[in-house]
């Protein structure tokens, strides 16, 4: 497996030379996983990017690098310690700075074929031949990622860099050829389109933003109108119009666009009126930091909100199911009339992994409780045992469908009756019970005889997987983890039976206040031993959390 | 013609011009030959907001000031329904008027009725964004101090294709402008002048119907800076009808997904479609 940083300022192309890059890895077979750090600026500033690439599945970023592709001499300093022993730095001739590198006249080939933007180009092809990846590959994407104008220039300036280097890796081979490559917020796109959205609108927010910028993009082929909304209270109260006139409707944001949608979740909770809401949480509170990662939304996204109603939580834990569960939510939306609330965050948004093309027959057909036959006698709020009423699409049938805030009688009047608010309340909560029949318990991962359990939740998944891994072929000690992907309202079965097994209990958290573990023991009365908690807005790698943990046992005697 | 809709009991004060507006909605929709099933009713929360609880029709009584993007989603997603939105001044320019701009951005081809008396009603008597200078309430104790917002000046100088003044002791000029607001293809606000005559005793029944008068008939509502000119008229006198019109594409016309094609709701998909997506990323 390798690890290479493409390192430099904004604006100094490092995501186009990454994006072919990675592409090209893929097309020769590799396996790829790209993690990405920017700073919340368009120029200047440090900006990095690191590719992972081997033969085998990868699930976690690492800090352990084979190369450093430097921009700038700042990328040098920040990173060379990270750097293997035999480790290589590729870098600009015009770097003079104080350390061995691989040094090529980018920019001055790059001025002498005629155009100063092409030197990216020329990494690439150095890049490239260090891995011993054939150029076609790169000559291929750049199709899709350069001007037509340009693309013989910038072909014959990978070809230079390729010829400047000699190869120092070896290609050690690889399935993944006709796997995806695709960031998390891409892949919550996807989905969402799978299920049939129809109607998505959103305020533009990092690190959102991308899947409003995918379906407006791609939303013309796909039938989706995207909306750009004025602000993030119109952009829910339209998805809730658009739900409650009959289409598949989505919203997307962060956490401080989130905060700005609470009240209409609960409109969509009383009014009984499919939604679902992404928020790909960064590092708050307020603007917090715009372009990166945390974890710290998950009581607030159970909470939010005035009064008591139905809704579920779902977070994501892998491109994978950035995709299913995506599309899954708007099932649960549809069949209990109520809103899903989809937990991302910028890590796992950003990141881009190789994954085999999604199978369509996962995703849950549309759930059929929604009817256009003619009821002059329809009641939109008819109390039942499960507490789902029959749902229709104003204007297809003689009937009157009807939406309130207020608290309303099974017609949907507004009412003050003690009686009908208590028997309304009621059966909405009533659906929660057919929501917890269908949860999907978090996902166990490790040795079944394990001494030391760690629970996590949402994209710290992939790097607990690298952790446990690393610790059951270290230590003494066996490890399992569970990880949840449903989480609101908890699934508790694995949990409890896993919890009795354990020694200790860990928590993983991106987040300052252990909030899983607080829930944890809300729900189950099962205490955590300890946690690993980071919420400094860099997302915890897999060798970080088997090494903290490490040190944490070490400290506790174990 | 001939499909009527039937009105319920409502909880407003007697002597309240919500009534006339209510009854106005119910002989426009009528006259238009609407069938009631195929008419949305949408409204925030206030006093006029529950306009749409005393009609048979669809209805979205939603959050108060966000109305008028639930409205226009539900139109994006249904070409078929007549959507109109009957809700307050606090409500349409105070807290949605960000919506109330953004909604003349997107010109999609609902009718907005503002029942305007130039306060809060629902909350008992405070200041909304159109109460006039001075005017002592409970919250304004010793006057209003905040400049009162001009809405139909504001909604020509932002862009909408229809801005109408009507008021609710004109019951025959209220629904000719409704009738031409919902007829109109694209967003179209009618100001309805409405006393409440419990809690605004500044702008009264009789305030009003002293002060407005029609727009000449040889008044042209094309002319935008006449139609500004007009829009300022807010003392003595008060004019009332189309201030403002002009033909323009409305939002479903400028859409590449809605454009000449079926609603929304009923549009299928290409089940193919997600695999070229799929393989797009390959
Ligand atoms: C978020 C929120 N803030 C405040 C209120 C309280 N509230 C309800 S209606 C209203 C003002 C209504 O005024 P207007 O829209 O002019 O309607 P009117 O009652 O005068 O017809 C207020 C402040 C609310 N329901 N929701
Ligand atoms: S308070 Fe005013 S607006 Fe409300 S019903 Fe009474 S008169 Fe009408
Ligand atoms: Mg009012």
């Amino acid at each position: 497996m390798y690890n290479i940083l493409v390192g430099g300022a904004a604006g100094q192309g490092i995501d186009t030379t990454v994006s072919i890059l990675e592409k090209a890895f893929k097309k020769s077979g590799y396996f790829v996983y790209t993690f990405r750090d920017f700073m919340s600026r368009i120029r200047g500033g440090h900006n990095f990017m690191v590719i992972r690439f081997g033969n085998e599945e990868i699930t976690s970023h690492s800090s352990k690098l084979d190369g450093i592709i430097a921009l700038n001499e700042e990328t040098v300093y920040i990173h060379r310690d990270n750097l293997k022993k035999d480790g290589f730095i590729l870098c600009d001739s015009s770097l003079k700075g104080d350390f061995d590198a691989i040094r090529i006249p980018m920019a001055d080939k790059a001025k002498e074929l005629g155009n100063p933007r092409v030197a990216g180009s020329i990494s690439i092809g150095a890049v490239l031949k260090l891995f011993s990846v054939e150029l076609e590959y790169a000559f291929d994407i750049m199709k899709d990622h350069i001007k037509k104008d340009y693309i013989e220039i910038n072909r014959e300036a990978a070809r230079f860099g390729y010829d400047s280097v000699e190869c120092r890796y070896p290609h050690t081979g690889g399935g993944y050829k006709d796997y995806m490559l695709i960031s998390g917020n891409q892949a919550v796109a996807l989905g969402a389109i799978a299920a049939g959205l129809k109607f998505y609108s959103a305020y533009p927010m990092s690190p959102a933003t991308p899947i409003m910028e995918y379906l407006s993009r791609h939303g013309v082929k796909a039938g989706v109108v995207m909306e750009q909304a004025e602000d993030e209270i119109a952009a829910i109260n339209m998805a809730i119009g658009a739900s409650y006139a009959g289409v598949r409707a989505m919203t997307g944001t962060s956490g401080g666009g989130f905060s700005l949608m609470v009240e209409a979740l609960g409109l969509s909770g009383i009014a009984e009126i499919p939604v679902v809401v992404v928020n790909v949480q960064r590092p708050g509170p307020a603007t917090g930091l715009p372009t990166r990662t945390e974890q710290a939304d998950l009581r607030f996204a159970i909470h939010a909100s005035q009064g008591e109603f139905p809704r579920m939580v779902i977070a994501l834990r892998s491109h994978e199911d950035a995709f299913y569960q995506t599309a899954r939510a708007f099932h649960i939306a549809d069949k209990y009339q109520m809103p899903v609330i989809i937990l991302s965050d910028q890590y796992l948004g950003d990141s881009t992994s190789t994954v085999q093309m999604y199978d369509l027959s996962r995703v849950p057909s549309t759930a059929p409780l929604v009817s256009c036959e003619d009821d002059e006698g329809y009641l939109r709020y008819r109390i039942t045992d499960d507490g789902i009423s029959l749902r229709k699409i104003p204007g297809k049938g003689k009937y009157f469908v009807t939406a309130d805030s207020d608290e309303h009688d099974e017609s949907g009047a507004i009412t003050e009756s003690a009686e009908v608010r208590r028997n309304m309340a009621d059966k909405r909560m009533r659906k929660l019970e057919g929501v917890v029949k269908e949860l999907q318990e978090p996902e166990f991962i490790g040795d079944e005889n394990f001494d030391i359990l760690l629970v996590g939740w949402e994209s710290t998944y992939g790097p607990i997987k690298e952790a446990v891994k690393i610790l059951n072929s270290e230590g003494s000690q066996k490890y399992g983890a569970l990880v949840f992907g449903d989480i609101y309202p908890l699934p508790t079965k694995l949990l409890t039976a896993k919890a009795a097994m354990a020694k200790k209990i860990y928590n993983i958290e991106q987040n300052a206040t252990g909030q899983l573990a607080g829930l944890i023991m809300e729900m189950t009365g099962i205490k955590c031993d300890g946690c690993i908690l980071k919420y400094d807005g860099r997302q915890i790698s897999g060798e970080e959390i088997a090494d903290r943990l490490q040190k944490l046992l070490r400290k506790e005697g174990l | 013609m001939g499909k009527s809709f039937s009105t319920y009991e409502t909880a407003w004060c007697p002597g309240c011009g919500n009534f006339s507006i209510l009854k106005c909605l119910k002989t426009a929709l009528e006259e238009l030959g609407k069938d009631p099933h195929e008419v949305l009713v949408a409204a925030g929360i206030g006093q006029a907001a529950k306009t749409p609880q005393y009609i048979s029709a669809n209805t979205f009584c939603g959050l108060h000031g966000r109305s008028l993007p639930a409205a226009a989603a539900a139109k994006i997603a249904n070409e078929g329904l007549t959507v109109i939105v009957n809700t307050g001044d606090g409500d349409s320019y105070g807290e949605g008027g960000n919506h109330f701009i953004h909604a003349i951005r997107r010109n999609v081809n609902i009718a907005h009725f503002v029942h305007n008396n130039q306060i809060y009603g629902l909350t008992k008597g405070q200041s909304s964004p159109t109460t006039s200078l001075g005017h002592t309430t409970n919250a304004q104790a010793y006057g209003n101090i905040n400049h009162p917002l001009n809405p139909v000046l504001l909604a020509i100088s932002a862009g909408a294709g229809f801005v109408a003044r009507s008021f609710c002791g004109d019951q025959k000029h209220l629904v000719a402008m409704m009738k031409e607001a919902i007829s109109y293809k694209g967003y179209a606000l009618v100001d309805i002048l409405q006393n409440c005559i419990s809690f605004n005793k500044v702008n009264t029944f009789a305030w009003y119907r002293d002060r407005v008068y029609y727009l000449e008939d040889d008044y042209d509502p094309s002319d935008k800076i006449k139609a500004m000119e007009r829009a300022m008229e807010f003392g003595d006198r008060i004019p009332i009808g189309i201030l403002y019109r002009e033909e323009r594409p409305d939002y479903h016309e400028m859409n590449r997904i809605l454009a000449g094609r079926e609603p929304l709701v009923d549009q299928v998909r290409d089940p193919g479609t997600v695999r070229e997506l799929m393989l797009e990323l390959v």
